[in-house]
């Protein structure tokens, strides 16, 4: 069973903006799965329309194999939703806006109200249960939004940007929290402008950039993807078939062209031994670039960029 | 950790569904009560000090000037009128500023993405509507007592026609709120629209004074046959057929409520 499924979603703003321009997605259920992408890549749309706050142009959401379209109660019975613009009601307590909350998925108060001190509990905001949520820090905001995104128990939770504008400490016991939820078995797709985030805490991964999955694979195969550096040799004396270069992995491009592979930190040196060993004179040699690259490159400096983050 | 309510057949997709939507509707009736009670000081505090002002200054300043209206006590005519006002621009603000912060501060969120139906969140929020109305029409009762008996000579009339009246005014602030993007927009109609409708409405005078051109035009006014209608379940007086206040409340009911359920169905105003 998947928790989600996505398929050929569009999104057309008023303005004419095309934030999605078709997306295919899916998600298992238990997946710990991120969605990664440079700010205004779409990620909150896409959110928005499998949560129901945001009205698709085209395409189809199916959750736990309910359609949003035609089984909308029980497809939003399966979501908790952590969103990224803090939405609480700023002057009600703690208790209250879960109890609301929990009402609002038909949980009756007596249980809710055990729910709420163990969701309470385990995000530590016990102690401010009687406070109004203006009075809480960003982290604190963030964290009694998780409770209330569980207070349903939901099968799948969605949080968008959990972590921007919380420091590093509670960042860490955030992740923490949402790894001990997704090991009870609660899918969690979370979206990130940090790849670091995406790289410490999930299983599956899609990059969104400008409306387009460009990407969408197993964590580790996409960082494998990340670590390797390929360069086109033009060679001097054409070639029929790519040459054995060692072990080096080859592809022929044309017959003056073969694309060489090497791990990030390889030495090139070695790989023009065996060139010259093999007879083979290059004439020119260029990086080739993907867009995979640039896009985590742009993420990756965005990460160090002191202005960008968003630590209280 | 998923004990989740599952609506796996469609008769128990139907029972459960029923009852969440229940729980939801008795929510946000605690919710939207709780938050009259809160901000008690803007809720019931000025309608009051407003309509004693009013029975002061109108009822026995004026009023003993005026002497009869109607065939009653000028303090006895605009009593039902008063509270009826009341209840107008009370179930009509409370909904309006309710709904509207909700949705500018983004917790009207909280709701949309829960597997409420549409109808009890509309519901829920005209209840509130009618809480406030109702506990404002209450103290301003009270407060007509002090200045005069008041009798009622149709108590089912008296209350059908005050909670319907409550109703309409919530839905029409509910549709208010939606299409509102700032504060100005909940300022507009309950101004330009509601006062002079409600002070042309029969509140303080009897139609039976203007001239029959204005008795005509007057008559288009739906306020008239609420304040009317109200009047009549409590003096046993009005200028209007009572049949014909009850038919215009429930078009008006049916309009509004159907407007509600469709903008919120198209996400007007609440969802891009
Ligand atoms: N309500 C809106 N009206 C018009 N354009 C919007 C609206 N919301 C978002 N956009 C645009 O849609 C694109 C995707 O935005 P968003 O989904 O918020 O991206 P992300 O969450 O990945 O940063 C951006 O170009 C953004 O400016
Ligand atoms: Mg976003």
């Amino acid at each position: 069973m998947d928790a989600l499924v996505i398929k050929r979603l569009t999104k057309t703003y008023g303005n004419g903006l095309q934030a999605l321009k078709g997306i295919d997605l899916t998600v298992p259920e238990g997946d710990f799965f991120a969605l990664l992408g440079p700010n205004g890549a779409g990620k909150t749309t896409a959110i928005g329309i499998v949560t129901s706050l945001v009205n698709k142009t085209s395409g189809s959401v199916q959750v736990f194999g309910y359609d949003l379209d035609r089984q909308r109660e029980a497809a939003k019975l399966q979501i908790g939703v952590v969103p990224q613009e803090v939405n609480l009601h700023m002057f009600e307590t703690c208790r209250r806006i879960l109890i609301n909350q929990a009402g609002y998925y038909g949980v009756p108060r007596r249980v809710a109200a055990a729910r709420v001190e163990k969701y309470l509990r385990a995000l530590r905001l016990w102690d401010r249960r009687d406070d109004i949520a203006r009075s809480l820090s960003g982290g604190m905001k963030r964290r009694l939004m998780i409770a209330r995104a569980l207070i349903h128990e939901p099968r799948l939770l969605i949080l968008d940007e959990p972590t921007a504008g919380v420091d590093i400490e509670i960042r860490r016991s955030m992740w923490e929290f949402m790894r001990e939820i997704n090991e009870a078995g609660v899918t969690i797709i979370l979206t990130t402008h940090y790849l670091e985030e995406a790289e410490s805490l999930c299983r599956d991964i899609a990059i969104i950039d400008e409306g387009l999955i460009i990407e969408n694979d197993s964590m580790t195969n996409v960082i494998r993807k990340l670590q390797t550096e390929s360069f086109v040799l033009t060679l001097e004396k054409a070639v029929q078939s790519a040459p054995d270069l060692d072990g080096y992995p080859v592809e022929l491009r044309n017959e003056h062209e073969i694309e060489v592979t090497l791990s990030k930190g390889q030495s090139l040196n070695s790989l023009f031994d065996v060139l010259s060993k093999k007879s083979l004179h290059v004439v020119s040699m260029r990086t080739k670039t993907n867009r995979l690259e640039e896009l985590f490159m742009g993420l990756v400096e965005q990460k160090d960029r002191p202005s960008e983050l968003h630590y209280d | 950790m998923t004990e989740t309510t599952l609506p796996v057949t469609k008769g128990g997709a139907q029972q459960s569904l029923l009852r969440i939507n229940l729980i939801g509707l008795l929510t946000i009736v605690r919710k939207e009560a709780h938050r009259v009670r809160r901000i008690w000081v803007q809720t019931i505090v000025p309608p009051v000090i407003t309509m004693t002002l009013y029975f002061v200054i109108f009822g026995t300043l004026i009023g003993r000037r005026i002497g009869e209206m109607d065939g009653v006590p000028y303090m006895n005519y605009i009593a039902p009128g008063l509270i009826m006002m009341s209840v107008i621009t009370n179930s009509f603000g409370n909904v309006v500023s309710s709904f509207f912060s909700a949705k500018l501060q983004l917790f009207l969120e909280e709701m949309l993405v829960s597997p409420l139906s549409y109808a009890t969140i509309v519901l829920g929020f005209v209840a509130g509507g009618m809480i406030r109305a109702m506990s404002v029409a209450v103290i301003v009762t009270a407060v007509a007592l002090f200045f005069t008996n008041l009798d009622v000579a149709h108590p089912f009339i008296t209350l059908s026609i005050i909670l319907l009246t409550a109703m309409v005014f919530s839905l029409a602030g509910l549709i208010n709120a939606i299409f509102a993007n700032k504060f100005d927009d909940v300022s507009i109609f309950p101004t330009f629209v509601l006062a002079p409708l409600t002070y042309l409405g029969g509140v303080f005078f009897s139609i039976s004074l203007l001239s029959p051109v204005w008795q005509k035009v007057a008559l288009l006014n739906p306020v008239l046959y609420m304040v009317n209608g109200f009047r009549y379940g409590m003096l046993g007086v009005s200028d209007i057929d009572i049949r014909v206040a009850y038919a215009i409340i429930l078009v008006f009911f049916v309009v509004l409520f159907t407007t509600a359920m469709v903008l919120l169905k198209r996400g007007t105003g609440i969802r891009h």
